[in-house]
């Protein structure tokens, strides 16, 4: 077993595109920047680099910390670095914030050149096959024709996906982790609940809160803390909090009386400090209209045909939000196509949140998959 | 149950160069290594059993993690040339609708199991114990079989389901027995189709 580090401090960079992105909604963005980090080595023969797609409120920060800040580990450093099951010694790393985002790449937040002011609501809706162009010519500029792996959990399960639909020859591997080909009614009826909360608070002034001064902070509050009930098993739920009380007896008041309360006020609470309503918006749009099979009648084995890349799909069993059978039906598609696939099924008591964890099992099994993939020395 | 080799090569002699094949409870994956290998099969694997999963990946094989006693219901008709189950027949519930499901999404299947009417195994049950053996390595209260039959009553099944018998091969401790293989086999071996 080889000891595994943290990449280390890490310094984000921007690149500046001035190539107008037409976009899957009609929308045309004039010119865009994208903020990623990098960690490893380009090998010379440029055939080691990996992208990693982040999910509905990640950044392009996944591994390694920033200097001076001891507790700014990525969120995925536990699974890449130097011995880590995505091996930096081996693979090149890029972690890309997607348009639309709030970390830094162009979005709701930032200032729209053409009025000099933040683009509020007026910044288009970005879908993930818009994210994944954007992606590739960030690739061109880094010199990358092909990756060697595409991978990500949930929302970034689907743009790896995408990506080997789009980019069949520039994609080797894809490792689609507690995603789905598409949202399900339910999982669109939830993210509807969580925009409703910020469409309907008085401070999101139809998306240009930021001349008023002011954040929709009750609407993304109320966002996360339906958001956050997805992400958990009733199980975790049950374990974690169970009916314990704060006070230890009923109160008969509005504050917090079950544990669970304090935790889902504290996780609304702490989103709704750093994260933007307008790209929380914009981010579970881009979840409901993914469909890859959407111009192929439904049929999602036609829809893959295009696809050359050898997949790893994995689902975790107490996972609702995403649930196993969904990973299945990818998995069944994409062998039907005669591709390279392996499916695990991961025991986890975690829900959707155990694609974030590092649980042995379903690391040894990232590893073993990923140890596989040949790069040049 | 350790794999023998002899198992691997049978299969690999009824299996064609190229041929897509799936094999049900793969283990670690070896017989699909040797497959790719010596007859250059594309092929998956399915198998429930966590440490075996990581265990294929590590041998760079395409493992699926699903039970088998769901049946393959995923899989459609006549996607592989050969559906196998090397070894496995005798630790799956349901052995009618295994054997339909591999005739389903298979044109041929290729099963192997320990024969139950092997005479050390029909001595063993005559001295008023159950048998343990090479081909039968666990006691009765551990075991992980759960249908125990013989050579005779696999035929009589195939004869009763309309499954052709295309080939049949016996085995004791490694050796190919001709003569008498319900009783001097301790492993049966068939190649089945649809009449």
């Amino acid at each position: 077993m080889t000891t595994s580090e943290s990449v280390g401090d890490v310094t984000p960079q921007k690149a500046h595109f001035t190539d107008p992105l037409m976009l899957r909604s009609g929308d045309v963005l004039p010119a865009y920047e994208l903020i990623y980090e990098t960690y490893g080595a380009l090998n010379a023969a440029r055939d080691n680099a990996v992208l990693v797609c982040h999910a509905l409120s990640g950044s392009h920060h996944v591994a390694g910390t920033y200097a001076g800040k001891p507790r700014s580990e990525g969120w995925w450093d536990n699974l890449i670095g130097p011995g880590k099951p995505l091996d930096t010694n081996k693979f090149f790393v890029i972690g890309v914030n997607n348009l639309g985002g709030c970390y830094g790449s162009s979005g709701p937040n930032a200032i729209n050149p053409a009025s000099g002011k933040p683009w509020g609501a007026d910044f288009p809706f970005v879908t993930v096959d818009d994210w994944v162009t954007s992606q590739a010519r960030l690739a061109d500029l880094l010199g990358i024709e092909r990756f060697a792996l595409v991978l990500g959990g949930s929302l970034g399960g689907m743009q790896a996906l995408h990506w080997t639909l789009a980019y069949p020859e520039r994609v080797r591997n894809a490792a689609i982790i507690a995603a789905a080909a598409k949202l399900s009614a339910q999982n669109i009826a939830f993210n509807e609940v969580a925009r409703q909360a910020i469409l309907s608070d008085p401070d999101f002034h139809g998306g240009h809160y930021y001349e008023h001064g002011v954040v929709p902070v009750s609407g993304l509050r109320l966002a996360r803390m339906v958001g956050h009930i997805t992400y958990l098993s009733d199980d975790s739920m049950a374990e974690k909090f169970g009916r314990r009380l704060r006070h230890g007896e009923h109160k008969y008041h509005w504050d917090v009386e079950f544990e669970i309360e304090s935790y889902l006020r504290h996780q609304g609470d702490k989103f709704a400090g750093f994260f933007d309503a307008n790209a929380y918006l914009l981010a579970t749009k881009a979840l409901d209209y993914f469909d890859p099979a959407y111009g192929f009648d439904g049929n999602l084995k036609a829809a893959l045909a295009r696809a050359r890349a050898n997949f790893l799909i994995a689902s975790f069993t107490t996972d609702w939000r995403f649930s196993p059978a969904r990973s299945r039906e990818l998995m069944y598609a994409l062998q039907h196509n005669g591709l390279s696939v392996s499916y695990a099924e991961l025991e986890s008591v975690a829900g959707h949140d155990s694609f974030l964890l590092d649980d042995p099992q379903y690391h040894a099994v990232l590893r073993a998959w990923f140890d596989g993939i040949e790069v040049s020395a | 149950m350790k794999k023998q080799r002899y198992d691997f090569d049978v299969i690999a002699r009824w299996v064609a160069p190229g041929e897509q094949v799936l094999d049900l409870g793969c283990g670690d994956g070896s017989l699909l290594v040797h497959l790719r290998e010596t007859r250059q099969v594309k092929g998956y694997g399915i198998e429930v059993d966590p440490e075996r999963v990581v265990a294929c990946l590590k041998n760079g094989v395409n493992v699926i993690q699903i039970d088998l006693e769901q049946g393959l219901a995923g899989f459609e008709e006549a996607q592989f040339d050969h559906v196998i189950m090397s070894l496995s027949l005798q630790s799956v519930h349901h052995t009618e609708k295994i054997l339909d499901e591999m005739l389903r999404v298979g044109i041929e299947a290729v099963v192997s199991f320990p024969n139950f009417g092997y005479w050390k195994h029909r001595q063993a049950i005559l001295n008023g114990r159950m048998p343990v053996s090479k081909s039968l390595p666990y006691q009765w209260y551990n075991t992980p079989n759960v249908r125990f039959f013989t050579l005779a009553d696999f035929e009589a099944l195939c004869e009763q389901r309309g499954i052709a018998i295309r080939e049949r091969a016996a085995f004791d401790d490694g050796v190919e027995i001709h003569e008498e293989p319900n009783f001097l086999a301790s492993v049966a071996m068939f190649r089945l189709g649809r009449r």
